[in-house]
């Protein structure tokens, strides 16, 4: 009897020590999110969505000021960024599960590790050469680039990884009734694994909505709304990882106030598309 | 579908005055020579030859690892997927080699149809949508056509009066004996001329099981089966003709009632009374 309250013993402590280690996994987010929101909430307004920086001096002077260009320019960048990288991420994932036997295969798997590896700033610098270099300017474009970089491995093996999720019999099924392989891939395996495909690319995406170093010299910054469409993706455009960087080192307290503002916008832009995602793969998934 | 059969039969058993006259006026649907399957550098199956008759039942017995499920899967080019493994030998269906150079496996695979060791619906399909799949996916969008071969199907399958009522429920609600036959209907939908099972009993309860025994008994009407079974009762119960595989060959191919009655191999007799395997 007593060995039996002495596990009872060890499993309360155990449970006590999982307990108190999620605690202490969750207190920074916590901590992050408050603190945030605590600074920054005074600088939500209705000025901060209808408004664009503008000069300093236009802060200084009292004049309303907002970030309206800098939502937009994230909006822009980033949809630019899955563009770029969703059909060659859902590719390259596709192919390392769907193709296990190619040749390729653990060369692209090293290759991708290796580029989720690397910094993000380097990748800013491949597009700047890639893309700022030859155009002769900044824009939405090369920073939608550089972010592709940075969501390019990661849609790669979490497509790869949900994909192999799906047992093979299924597959086999599929080929078993006549169906080609590239047919059994697109209406049998994807379908099946869409919630594991939307988790990814929502991942890939959040990493990238946050990186503010490879828009530095990509995409670098606007104070300014552009007056054309087009001006979105061949000039140079705002973000708010990089506009929250650029406002917290510059030297007026009314901008600081501003960098908690694009901060509490950019927690919750993230959250949001989590949000979002999860309710729309939820429904009619069986 | 409307293959002609050209080849006649060869009397493959001229011990027995009594079965070649059984085998005599049977057609042969499918036949394999001298069929090796290689994984790397072990033989799966070794020189196999085995007559398969046309709107019969063939029964593959065999203790685990003796290469009945790689045979199986040869018949239908299923091993094309796997690395590293080589088929030597020839597969005639109605006489034609299907892996001569030329064939298209797709196509081989229509006319050849596969049910597993588990039950395997679509997991993002309906009903409706799992028995069609094989069309629906290949481009027939007519829905009288799909509605027919749905009610056809599952009729076959003797799944329609237990689930019409609810065909656009996901597949995998079913029952597993449900989903087995589902499994089935989806192979009879593309019309094929063989269907070949993989122990499609091993994960049912006795009542589906007989139930699927029954079924093989009305498909045999249509189409020609192979099945292969761990269970000897089944074998003798469902099939007409028995091949007994041992170590990748065949040790000893009969019809069921000769083989389980009087068994020529002593390996067969031993197999089959249980003193091995």
């Amino acid at each position: 009897m007593k060995s039996l309250k002495k596990r009872y013993l060890r499993d309360n402590l155990m449970k006590v020590f999982l307990v108190g280690n999620t605690i202490v996994v969750l207190t920074p987010l916590i901590i992050i999110l408050l603190y945030v929101f605590i600074q920054g909430i005074g600088a939500i307004n209705i000025d901060l969505f209808t408004q664009e920086l503008g000069s300093p001096s236009r802060a200084m002077t009292g004049r309303p000021t907002g970030l309206v260009h800098t939502i937009i320019g994230t909006f822009v960048v980033d949809i630019l960024a899955l563009i770029i990288a969703v059909p060659f991420g859902l590719g390259a994932g596709i192919m390392l599960s769907e193709y296990p036997d190619n040749k390729l295969n653990p060369i692209m798997r090293v290759m991708n590790d290796t580029l989720n590896g690397m910094p993000a700033v380097l990748k800013g610098l491949l597009a700047w050469a890639l893309v700022v270099k030859p155009m002769g300017s900044f824009s939405g474009l090369s920073g939608g680039v550089a972010l592709a970089f940075v969501m390019l491995p990661i849609i790669a093996r979490s497509t790869e990884s949900s994909l192999m999720n799906i047992p093979w019999s299924i597959r086999e099924a599929g080929l078993a009734i006549g169906l080609p392989r590239w047919r059994v891939i697109m209406s049998i395996v994807i379908p099946a694994s869409k919630s594991g495909l939307a988790t990814g690319l929502l991942i890939a995406f959040a990493r990238a909505a946050g990186e503010a170093a490879p828009l530095m010299f990509t995409s670098f910054g606007n104070n300014y709304k552009s007056s054309t469409l087009i001006g979105w993706i061949m000039g140079p455009v705002d973000t708010l990882p990089q506009r929250l960087y650029s406002l917290a080192i510059s030297p007026y307290a009314q901008w600081h106030q501003l960098g908690w503002a694009a901060g509490i916008l950019l927690l919750s832009f993230v959250i949001l598309s989590f949000i979002i995602v999860r309710i729309v793969i939820r429904e009619k998934n069986y | 579908m409307g293959y002609p059969i050209t080849q006649k039969v060869e009397n493959n058993f001229p011990q027995s005055g009594v079965r070649s006259k059984i085998i005599d006026h049977m057609t042969l649907r499918l036949e394999t020579k001298k069929l090796s399957v290689i994984y790397g550098t072990i033989y799966g199956i070794k020189d196999v030859s085995l007559p398969i008759y046309d709107k019969k039942v063939t029964a593959l017995i065999g203790p685990s690892g003796c290469g009945k499920t790689t045979f199986l899967r040869s018949l239908n080019r299923m091993h094309d997927l796997t690395r590293n493994t080589l088929i030597k030998g020839n597969v005639y269906l109605n006489g034609e080699d299907i892996y001569a150079p030329k064939v298209d496996p797709v196509m081989v695979r229509r006319r050849l149809g596969m049910v597993f060791q588990k039950p395997t619906p679509f997991p993002t399909m309906s009903v409706y949508d799992n028995v069609i799949a094989g069309l629906k996916l290949v481009g027939i969008k007519n829905k009288l056509i799909l509605d027919e071969a749905v009610e056809k199907s599952l009729r076959h399958a003797a799944l329609w009066d237990e689930v019409k009522d609810r065909l656009s429920s996901p597949g995998g609600s079913l029952s597993g004996g449900q989903q087995q036959r589902l499994s089935i209907a989806r192979a009879l939908a593309v019309e094929p001329e063989v269907l070949l099972m993989d122990e499609p009993t091993s994960s049912l309860d006795p009542q589906s099981t007989s139930r699927i025994e029954e079924l093989i008994d009305t498909l045999k009407k249509k189409v020609t089966i192979v099945i292969v079974t761990h269970n000897m009762q089944q074998a003798a119960r469902v099939s007409d003709f028995t091949a007994f595989f041992y170590l990748g060959s065949i040790v000893e191919h009969n019809t069921t009632s000769k083989m389980f009655t009087v068994p020529e191999n002593k390996r067969t007799e031993d197999y089959m009374t249980g003193k091995f395997g």
